[in-house]
């Protein structure tokens, strides 16, 4: 459905996207996953006929959006970044304009009433946009993006600014339009794309650095091997203690949490799992074990361990144990 | 095409630029109808119409001046550009919308004609040729103040770029005549739009006045869309 071939951006001498090439079958949800200013935006630009690729190309159903971008574009709904939104008008008016301005020929009404019953917009439909919530005006972005129910839908971070139901709202609006629609959608929250995309797409710098399915990116990423726990006990002792688990390989105290309860982090070999062990030991010394957790890889973490290697990411490690180390000193 | 300039005319409504530039243009040419023909107590009413090149000097560029840049500002541009319109139809719509705005304003003139005629029949040839010499004027200055629009996301540059361009067309046939070398003088003439503009007002319909003002529209509409073209490729 979409098929983007050795893509390009320059500005100047720096490149926004640089050389990059991927598929999404029709009936797919693809995350497109990388950190602030990594290209997601521009590539999404690209796809969707607002700026033009320096080089390669970009297919939208067969169509090259260079060559024929009119007939390309009306495959496609895009929400933007910012929701491309005239403050000045109803959300009704808008709607119909972007009726209008799509072509479209089925039935206006109806259309646009389902619309938004899907994004639960219709108790605002009559409103200034510029007086809605952030929320909403993020939802009549969407519902922007569906007029005309185009096969692509190309969603630029579509839950920023949402509440956390809103999100949860929108998330599974997203999946449920994945099943008719290509959809591309971009994002620098892990937890986000994991829950939404058939398959995920990490691009840094301009580059791919991973393109695989959610849960092999997952798996092979987060190897539950960082713990954060508290408990309740003599701080150095429970340290000396942890330490001679088999397979922990740093201990380090982080903070005081309640009188008597420090919170320690523990990083443990790959692999392996400490967990059983941990409690077990604690728990016969009488010291309490409050509460566990694994720590999940941070966004930054996984470029890391994407771009440059595990070798460099252990070595970042040890400047964060030191960093951590600096600012229990002080 | 139809989409935009449906959105453009209702927006000039909902803001208050369109009530700005019609109240102003009724308020400004009444003033100059007043001076030059009822208190002068002339039919003539070409005078009035030499003076509304001052008023649309002023009053088109605040008329166009959102046309694009609000547009980029706000970013709604990535709408339009994404949606499956030609960049020919989106400038043509924006134009077509500030156009009717500005023959609703200047539609006025028609008005100030019948008025005198019930004082005295005035020359309907001449009242007719310079209506349509303001029709024409005005259609390369809204196609000049929406190319200026397509420069900047500042809605202020571009109005005031666009009254200083507009006044330098103007100031080209004040420079002509201290010019002694006559080629010279000819050519800033006869590119000053308010040399070709007088020629109506004095009555005189030549075609090639005409086929001026038309070109220089389509010149003005050609080069925005040659501007939205190459920001997509810059």
């Amino acid at each position: 459905m979409i098929e983007v071939v050795n893509l390009s951006k320059h500005y100047g001498d720096k490149k926004a996207v640089d050389g990059i090439s991927f598929k999404a079958e029709s009936g797919e949800i693809l995350g497109f996953l990388g950190p602030n200013g990594a290209g997601k935006s521009t590539t999404m630009n690209i796809l969707t006929g607002y700026i033009s690729s320096t080089e390669g190309k970009a297919l939208i159903d067969g169509i090259d959006i260079l060559e024929d971008p009119i007939g390309a574009k009306a495959k496609i709904g895009y929400l933007p970044e910012l929701p491309p939104l005239y403050m000045d008008m109803t959300v009704k008016e808008y709607l119909n304009f972007i009726y209008d301005l799509k072509k479209c020929k089925l039935p206006r009404n109806t259309h646009l009433k389902d619309i938004c019953k899907l994004v639960k917009i219709d108790n605002v439909y009559k409103r200034i946009i510029k007086n809605l919530s952030k929320g909403y005006k993020q939802r009549v972005g969407l519902a922007q993006a569906l007029v005309g129910n185009p096969p692509v839908l190309i969603l630029d971070e579509p839950t920023v600014g949402l509440d956390p139901n809103q999100i949860i709202e929108i998330r599974s609006l997203i999946k449920k339009l994945g099943k008719n629609h290509t959809v591309i959608l971009s994002s620098h929250i892990l937890s986000e794309v994991q829950a939404v995309c058939d398959r995920i797409v990490v691009i840094n710098q301009g580059k791919i650095v991973a393109d695989d399915t959610a849960n092999n990116l997952s798996q092979s990423l987060s190897n539950d091997h960082r713990l954060l726990i508290r408990v309740d006990g003599p701080k150095d002792e429970v340290v000396k203690l942890i330490q001679t688990i088999p397979g922990v390989e740093t201990v380090n105290v982080n903070i005081q949490v309640e009188s008597g309860v420090w919170e320690y982090r523990i990083e443990a070999s790959e692999g392996s799992d400490i967990r059983r062990e941990l409690f077990k030991r604690l728990a016969q010394r009488n010291w309490y074990l409050l509460s566990s957790k694994s720590t999940e890889l941070s966004l930054e973490d996984i470029f890391l361990k994407l771009t440059m290697g595990e070798e460099l990411s252990k070595k970042d490690k040890e400047t964060l144990n030191k960093k951590t180390k600096k600012g229990e000193d002080k | 095409m139809g989409a935009i300039f449906r959105r453009d005319l209702l927006g000039y409504f909902t803001s208050p630029v369109g009530y700005i530039f019609l109240g102003v243009f009724y308020a400004v040419s009444g003033f100059f109808f007043y001076s030059s023909s009822i208190s002068a107590g002339s039919t003539d009413l070409s005078q009035l119409f030499v003076l509304l090149y001052f008023a649309l000097l002023v009053l088109v560029p605040i008329l166009t001046m959102r046309s694009f840049s609000e547009e980029k500002k706000q970013k709604t541009e990535q709408c339009i550009l994404t949606a499956p319109v030609s960049l020919g139809g989106i400038v043509a719509g924006k134009f077509l919308s500030a156009f009717v705005v500005y023959l609703i304003g200047i539609s006025c003139t028609v008005v100030y004609a019948v008025t005198v005629s019930f004082f005295a029949q005035p020359d309907w040839n001449v009242v007719l040729g310079n209506i349509m010499g303001l029709v024409l004027l005005g259609a390369s200055f809204v196609a000049l103040g929406i190319f200026i629009s397509s420069l900047t996301e500042n809605q202020m540059v571009a109005a005031i770029l666009s009254m200083v361009l507009i006044l330098a067309l103007y100031i080209l046939q004040v420079i002509a005549n201290y010019v002694s070398v006559e080629w010279i003088a000819t050519a800033l003439t006869s590119i000053a739009f308010s040399s070709r503009y007088q020629t109506f007002t004095a009555g005189i319909l030549d075609f090639s006045n005409v086929l001026f003002f038309v070109s220089a529209t389509v010149i003005f509409l050609f080069l925005t869309v040659r501007v939205l073209e190459k920001r997509r490729w810059g």
